[in-house]
């Protein structure tokens, strides 16, 4: 009981830590916060990979290691997006180069 | 329970991420952030297989091998005007993760554990949501179906229909957690997702890609819920707090609101006015 109540404290503050880390974005960072949080979700790369270590069944490890596939494209795929699109706010000087091309 | 110094690592893992997020906010400390985020991830798979020792080593890593080289290959040849279907997809791909590890889950839940039994309905169910939903949304910025929102007569109620028949099937699985209806639940999931998404015309997409990154997020923090494991839940509800809020501020920022985005095309159907 004390670990599951631990466990909802954790959510709760996390929860409004997440709210107030964010409320002060500006605009223009839109797309690339919400691809940014995308890739922070892809963590669940860590349960995929404990419970297909777990596993005991071929069913299972099959399943488990299609999880760690998906969940790995959600994560280095979303981090490698993110960081493509926030090379388009290097500086006006970069950009306008680009733009010249 | 894993070793002390694991649950450390951990924590700075979930540091990072919090940090990430918060220069992910700023133009100047972006780019920094996101380094950062990649950091704590690439810590925190690490420090998993250190402290877990997991079997079936050698298919994992391959697993992951072919997840990188598949992710940066996707991400690195996509134009830059294609980018928010990638990231519809790449969310959709972790929702998916998500609800196929609650599924391998299911046999271990011990009796008696209503609230991790709780959880793992809603990793199941949500994650399946998140995983199609992402999907619709990928084929309607890829034109590979029309933007035009799209709604039929039966819409709103089949939609009711799926999300109680998923109540039900949760409460269900919450008693008696068979594996089987744990797939029923996934598909009830998936269907829904595909009706949440259809209405939805195409320049509000990207808030509903948004909306679906907050739902990935909390799969995730149940998910973590359901294996004891704390990076999980604090940075799935870090990703779904902070993108509901990020969800609102799009819609702001366009003049709408979220409610009028999803339904507003089935508006005066019938149960959904």
């Amino acid at each position: 009981m004390t670990e599951s109540i631990a466990l909802l404290t954790i959510f709760v503050l996390a929860a409004f830590v997440g709210v107030e880390v964010i409320s002060k974005v500006s605009s223009t960072l839109h797309t690339p916060l919400m691809s940014g949080a995308n890739a922070i979700h892809g963590v669940i790369l860590v349960g995929a990979i404990i419970v297909t270590g777990q596993a005991e069944s071929a069913l299972v490890v099959v399943v488990g290691l299609v999880a760690v596939v998906l969940a790995t494209v959600n994560m280095v795929g979303g981090f490698v997006v993110t960081d493509r699109m926030l090379e388009m706010f290097r500086g006006p000087g970069a950009r306008k180069k680009e733009l010249h091309k | 329970m894993i070793a002390t110094w694991a649950q450390l690592g951990y924590l700075v893992s979930a540091v990072c991420f919090i940090v990430a997020l918060k220069a992910l906010s700023s133009p100047k400390t972006a780019r920094t952030g996101n380094g950062l985020g990649a950091a704590g991830a690439v810590l925190a798979v690490v420090i998993t297989f250190v402290a877990y020792k997991p079997d079936h080593l050698v298919p994992i890593l391959i697993a992951l091998a072919v997840g990188t080289v598949a992710g940066v290959i996707g991400s690195r040849r996509v134009q830059m005007t294609h980018m928010p279907q990638l990231v519809a997809l790449f969310n959709g791909v972790g929702g998916g993760a998500a609800a196929l590890v609650a599924l391998m889950e299911l046999g271990k839940v011990p009796s008696g554990e209503t609230v991790a039994a709780i959880a793992t309905a809603f990793t199941i169910v949500v994650g399946a949501i998140s995983f199609s939903g992402s999907v619709v949304t990928f084929a309607k910025l890829q034109e590979l179906m029309t933007t035009r929102p799209l709604t039929f007569p039966g819409l709103p109620v089949l939609f009711v229909a799926g999300i109680l028949g998923g109540i039900a099937l949760s409460a269900w699985l919450v008693t008696d957690p068979r594996v089987w209806v744990g797939v029923l639940l996934c598909l009830v999931g998936l269907a829904v997702g595909v009706m949440l998404v259809l209405p939805v015309g195409g320049a509000d997409v990207p808030i509903v890609i948004s909306l679906l990154n907050a739902f990935t997020g909390l799969t995730v923090a149940a998910g973590g819920y359901v294996l004891g494991n704390t990076l999980l839940l604090v940075a799935g509800t870090l990703v779904g707090a902070a993108g509901t809020l990020l969800t609102k501020l799009m819609a702001n920022a366009m003049g709408r609101s979220v409610f009028n985005i999803l339904f507003g095309a089935v508006r005066g159907g019938s149960t959904l006015g």
